[in-house]
């Protein structure tokens, strides 16, 4: 949101000498000092931060881990059982990464969800919400990498299985799927070569990412936020500055979030992981039941959910990709769900689908498994082709109040004026504030 | 309103993270669960029990079994079975290990020192499986990892009782898996055949039509059921996948008149307590900082609780004048 005022004062000779020449602190303050933010925001909008310092708290425990992780098929195993034993607080920082991981997924989860909610994704926020498509996309791929380096028997055999899955190309062009998994693999099949490319990408990635939300805050910062009522910010009114109001918000669902985090580092460091992956990775041995991590089961199940191997990694491939499109894909001339009776339905079955399917891709894929995991699926994608046009199109929005403003007043149960019906969503032109 | 629905968030994505911990159910048997003095948020280890678990490791598991990520050293460290460590050093002089070659190049084996890990059983992998028929006895350093229970109730209960495990840091499935691995050697058991070709489980383990089954595959559109028998050189084990397990029981020759172990503590001396006694031990063998991380684990979310109340109180202040 560029045009708000400016506050900034330099604090002395220094940064007065410095914002002549490089006005970095100018722009930070405005940017996260300054900035208005909807008075209405609930904790949902505290995982954007949450999700900053995931993403910082991955990279320092990570670059930690790395000073000590051997990348090699014959000392991988051990070096995470010699951090774990041997180096100093290496049994608190190794936890703090692998379960970090699993967090920084929740919070992207509720993040990704609620967009979905309060209809984040529409104009003017697409190029945002299609970034955030990217940061997901990126963090999938940083964290299958990253599952692959404690080598045990789950990193080897998922890296087998997904990487695999590319040989599907072969019913398109012959040899070229095989070809692109010879690539991938750097052999004929997963050794500690593809253990060694595997790490090195496994460390780039995350700054890939960084770049990526730098261009997501930036994005954010020229929409403004989007906000429970789906409201356009019309008047000074309707905003508050960042500092304290929204900082403060942050600290506290961050802090609360932390609970959860520490919970699981320090009390069930190996809920979230697998058995499995405690034994050391064997090419002759295949484990029973092959898994992903918990993050990925709800599109491994929808994978195994198309009788067809090219099929199954189209779909669970167009399950991600299609979030990219969903702000054409949704017809609703109001944002938020709050005031959409019909969708908001419709929204939380598709969340009972993701979490069905996220149960059913911890299961073997046989009997009712399969034909639940297909209803679901074909929900999945029911939900964005279908449901999204056809109930925006035809759903009458519910009554709204005309601002931000009012929609609080009257939630404080200052009753201040009626609202109008479906004003005030998506305004052609936001006026000037 | 919002407050649930912030809550409903992170429980879907808690019981979707808890799904990965689920397996397949099939052949799977059920296993009971044990109190465990290093169970929930202020669970630690029992020492004299690792220092039992320690004593039944070396006189019967080590026979076949290595433990080679442990150091002598760690049996001394704190938060371990603490064993003085003038009789670990003995203890250690009792293992052969390669010492740094000598000045004629030769690796020449010497006794093992406090910082030494305990020596492999093996050359190599092969070698195991050649001595104990195709078997490989697996390192027990990282065992109570490695295994794990497996939820068998219905599945609508499953997300609840997930939810009950993370809440009460249910962590000791290996070692519970371990007891039930102890407990499981069991006679074979008796099926009858019908005349439909069906086998349905019977107590009496001799007659016309018994058969002795590990396991029976139901035989689909009418087709008889087949009897899955004891293939040669394996044992039965009730609580082992598949229920064919190439361990023989360890605790075979234990009698109440000839115990296998003798504890010098006065612990009483059966299976039952030796089977919880090497779990104990394998779980510290294979999470050696868990009492160390627990203690440090209640502080931190003490301080954590107090601090998001006290960023609570601020943030209420903060936002008090304004209506949000």
């Amino acid at each position: 949101m560029s045009g708000h005022e400016d506050t900034y004062k330099p604090g002395g000779p220094v940064e007065k000498w410095m914002d002549e020449r490089l006005p970095l602190m100018r722009m930070m303050h405005g940017q996260f000092v300054d900035f208005p933010t909807p008075r209405n925001l609930n904790y949902l909008w505290t995982f954007g931060g949450i999700l900053t310092f995931c993403l910082v708290a991955q990279i320092v425990t990570g670059v930690v881990l790395a000073m000590h992780y051997v990348p090699s098929a014959g000392a991988a195993f051990d070096s995470v059982q010699h951090i774990k034993r041997d180096v100093n607080y290496g049994w608190l920082i190794q936890p703090l990464h692998a379960v970090g991981g699993s967090m920084f997924f929740i919070a992207v989860y509720v993040h990704i969800f609620r967009g979905l909610y309060y209809g984040s994704y529409k104009a003017p926020r697409e190029v945002l919400w299609i970034l955030g498509v990217f940061i997901f996309l990126a963090m999938m791929a940083t964290a299958f990498l990253g599952y692959t380096l404690p080598w045990g028997q789950m990193s080897f055999w998922g890296v087998t299985v997904i990487t695999n899955l590319f040989s599907s190309l072969d019913e398109v062009i012959p040899g070229l799927g095989t070809a692109v998994v010879t690539w991938l693999w750097g052999g004929y099949s997963v050794t500690g070569a593809t253990l060694n490319r595997f790490f090195s990408l496994h460390y780039l990635l995350p700054f890939v990412i960084c770049g990526l939300v730098a261009l997501h805050i930036w994005a954010l910062h020229v929409a403004g936020q989007n906000n429970p009522d789906g409201l356009e910010v019309k008047s000074k009114s309707d905003t508050v500055p960042m500092s304290p109001y929204a900082v403060m918000k942050d600290m506290f669902g961050l802090s609360a979030f932390l609970i959860l985090f520490a919970w699981f580092v320090f009390y069930a460091p190996d809920y979230l992981g697998h058995a499995d992956n405690y034994i050391e990775a064997n090419p002759l041995v295949t484990p029973a039941h092959i898994v992903p991590e918990w993050y990925f089961l709800p599109f491994y199940a929808i994978l195994r959910a198309i009788p067809s191997k090219l099929g199954g990694v189209i779909a669970m491939f167009a399950a991600v990709g299609i979030l990219a499109f969903v702000p054409w894909l949704d017809w609703s001339r109001v944002r938020s769900a709050k005031y959409r009776p019909i969708f908001k339905w419709f929204f939380w079955l598709f969340v009972i689908a993701c979490l069905a399917l996220g149960y059913l891709g911890a299961k073997p894929p046989e009997g009712s498994y399969v034909t639940w995991a297909r209803i679901f699926t074909a929900y999945y994608f029911v939900f964005f082709l279908v449901i999204m046009p056809l109930v925006g199109l035809l759903e009458t929005p519910s009554k709204m109040p005309g601002s931000i403003t009012e929609s609080v007043l009257v939630g404080e149960g200052h009753k201040e004026g009626g609202g109008t019906a479906a004003a005030g969503a998506v305004p052609a032109a936001p006026e000037h504030r | 309103m919002l407050k649930t629905r912030t809550i409903l968030g992170l429980a879907a994505a808690l019981c979707l993270g808890a799904s990965s911990a689920a397996f397949a159910e099939g052949d799977q048997p059920h296993i009971e669960r044990n109190t465990w003095s290093f169970g929930g948020m202020f669970g630690q280890y029992d020492k004299a029990q690792l220092q039992r678990g320690f004593q039944v490791y070396r006189e019967v598991c080590a026979s076949c079994h290595s433990l080679s990520r442990i150091a002598f050293r760690n049996l001394v460290q704190p938060g371990g079975p603490e064993f003085p460590e003038e009789a670990v050093k003995a203890l250690a002089k009792e293992y052969e290990v390669n010492q740094p070659p000598n000045d004629d190049g030769e690796v020449v084996k010497g006794p093992a020192k406090l910082s030494d890990r305990f020596p492999p059983l093996y050359a190599n992998d092969k070698a195991a499986r050649a001595i104990h028929n195709g078997a490989l006895p697996p390192d027990l350093s990282v065992i109570a990892k490695a295994r794990g229970l497996h939820y068998d109730g219905p599945w609508y209960l499953h997300p609840w009782s997930m939810l009950k495990d993370i809440v009460s840091s249910y962590q000791e499935g290996g070692a519970d898996y371990i007891v039930g691995l102890m407990h499981g050697y069991k006679p074979v058991p008796s099926y009858k055949r019908d005349d439909k070709g069906r086998l349905t489980p019977v107590t009496e383990t001799s007659g016309a039509g018994i058969e002795q089954c590990v396991s029976v595959t139901h035989g689909e559109h009418g087709q008889p059921d087949t009897c899955n028998q004891l293939a040669d050189g394996m044992n039965y084990n009730a609580a082992f996948p598949g229920h064919q397990i190439a361990m023989i029981n360890p605790f075979a020759a234990h009698s109440k008149d000839a115990p296998q172990v003798t504890y010098q503590d006065g612990t009483p001396q059966t299976v039952d307590q030796y089977a919880k006694d090497i779990a104990a031990f394998l779980s510290w063998a294979s999470d050696p900082t868990l009492d160390q991380r627990k203690q440090l684990g209640w502080m931190v979310i003490f301080y954590l609780l107090i601090t998001t109340g006290l960023l609570y109180i601020a943030k209420r202040k903060v936002w008090s004048g304004i209506a949000h």
